[in-house]
């Protein structure tokens, strides 16, 4: 059936919910371009009979010029969607992308990471006149200024604010300022006890 | 806010600053609420958001002056990370829909007769212009130089992501405005008129109330 490979693609990235992101699939993309490629010639051959009179390929040319463009959106609906689940990937893991995900990226995809990143970093800088304004921290609304954390390793001493140390030892809860322990929490290195 | 707060803002404030910072504020959460209401982008408001930025790292400043153990110092920091949750949020929001309507947008800024009617500040307007261009690099790098010349182009028309105008939204009057139109899509000529009361609240289309909205007589909620 026409357009068959186009749907398995789409399908296949449906079913990978939850933004979890499945390796890129280059094989069926080249299968999907290579059926493009022949319904465009056996259409460019049908033309030529077409133009000489011939009214019974109409038909058919039509429903090639259809799958071809069916694939070609099933294409760029892929590329996108994949794009979209990286951006949020950006948002939730920061601008380095862990080794597991990266894996799953292609070359193409990674140099659009790293450009989106850059786009990102010099938005968020342009903001204001003192710098810039970090959108990817505060991403929940404040409730306390201190918050009781738990320390899952060995950290060491740690500096909290001007001149404040405390030594986070495995499984010790301390009661932290928020904001200067928010990014340990990110590291795994702090749970939050709620 | 609290008299303290006052304080501490008037420290700093600029002379003939036509808000005080409070009303600022105000005008910045509304704006917040509208824009993670409302199906499309609204306006920009990088003055408000330069102000308030502008504010809470003044804020930050005169706190580092204050006694350690001073009690009110609890409770200005509090007051800073609700503002700047605020401002990330409100531009946090701005940025997804900008992500979103990319082509839409760029395209309506190019048929702007007028800078002042820019829905984009300067910077999202560059944001979005890279963004948009990178997801066509993008394309056309890894699909679209592989398909047959007729297929070769990024349509935007027909491929790029445009708000819904015609999905309903909850709003609160502000102004009072007699004889809104609402007009009947099915063109069945049921078109209706409805006289905005001060304070009262609706839900129906954006479409319609969209001038109202910009013009600052409605605020959704």
């Amino acid at each position: 059936m026409l357009s068959e490979k186009a749907l398995e693609l789409i399908k296949e990235l449906d079913r990978s919910k939850d933004g979890k992101l499945p390796a890129f699939n280059e094989d069926i993309i080249r299968k999907v371009l290579e059926e493009m490629n022949t319904l465009f010639q056996q259409n460019q051959r049908d033309v030529g009979e077409a133009a000489a009179g011939e009214i019974r390929y109409f038909p058919s040319i039509h429903l090639r010029h259809a799958a071809l463009d069916r694939n070609k959106r099933c294409l760029l609906a892929y590329l996108y969607n994949r794009l979209e689940r990286i951006r949020a990937m950006r948002w939730e893991f920061g601008s380095i992308l862990p080794a597991d995900i990266r894996a799953n990226l292609c070359e193409p995809e990674t140099q659009w990471f790293n450009r989106y990143n850059k786009n990102l970093a010099s938005y968020m800088r342009s903001l204001g006149e003192a710098g810039g304004l970090d959108l990817t921290q505060d991403t929940k609304p404040p409730k306390n200024l201190y918050v009781e954390v738990r320390c899952l390793r060995d950290y060491g001493e740690w500096e909290v604010e001007e001149g404040d140390t405390v030594v986070l030892q495995k499984d010790t809860t301390h009661y932290l300022p928020l904001a200067a322990c928010h990014h340990l929490i990110r590291q795994g290195v702090l749970e939050q006890v709620e | 806010m609290s008299d303290n707060e006052e304080d501490i803002i008037e420290g700093s404030d600029e002379e003939g600053e036509a808000m005080t910072a409070s009303e600022v504020l105000q005008k910045l959460e509304e704006a917040w609420i509208t824009e993670r209401m409302s199906p499309t982008l609204e306006k920009h408001q990088s003055e408000l958001v330069d102000c308030m930025l502008d504010q809470i790292n003044q804020m930050s400043e005169n706190l580092k002056r204050c006694k350690k153990y001073d009690f009110r110092l609890a409770i200005h920091k509090m007051e800073i990370d609700r503002i700047r949750y605020v401002l990330s949020s409100y531009l946090r929001v701005r940025l997804e829909k900008i992500e979103r309507f990319a082509h839409h947008l760029l395209e309506k800024q190019t048929n702007l007769s007028n800078e002042d009617l820019s829905i984009l500040s300067p910077q999202e307007a560059a944001y979005a212009k890279d963004y948009a261009s990178s997801l066509e690099a993008h394309f056309q790098n890894l699909v679209l130089q592989h398909v047959p010349e007729n297929l070769r182009t990024f349509d935007r028309g027909k491929m790029s992501v445009k708000p819904n105008l015609d999905s309903y939204v909850f709003l609160k009057v502000k102004q009072a405005t007699p004889g809104v139109l609402l007009e009947d899509d099915t063109g069945e000529g049921r078109d209706e008129e409805v006289d905005f009361k001060e304070g009262s609240q609706y839900l129906m289309r954006y479409k319609p109330i969209m001038e109202l909205l910009q013009s600052g007589a409605v605020t959704l909620i």
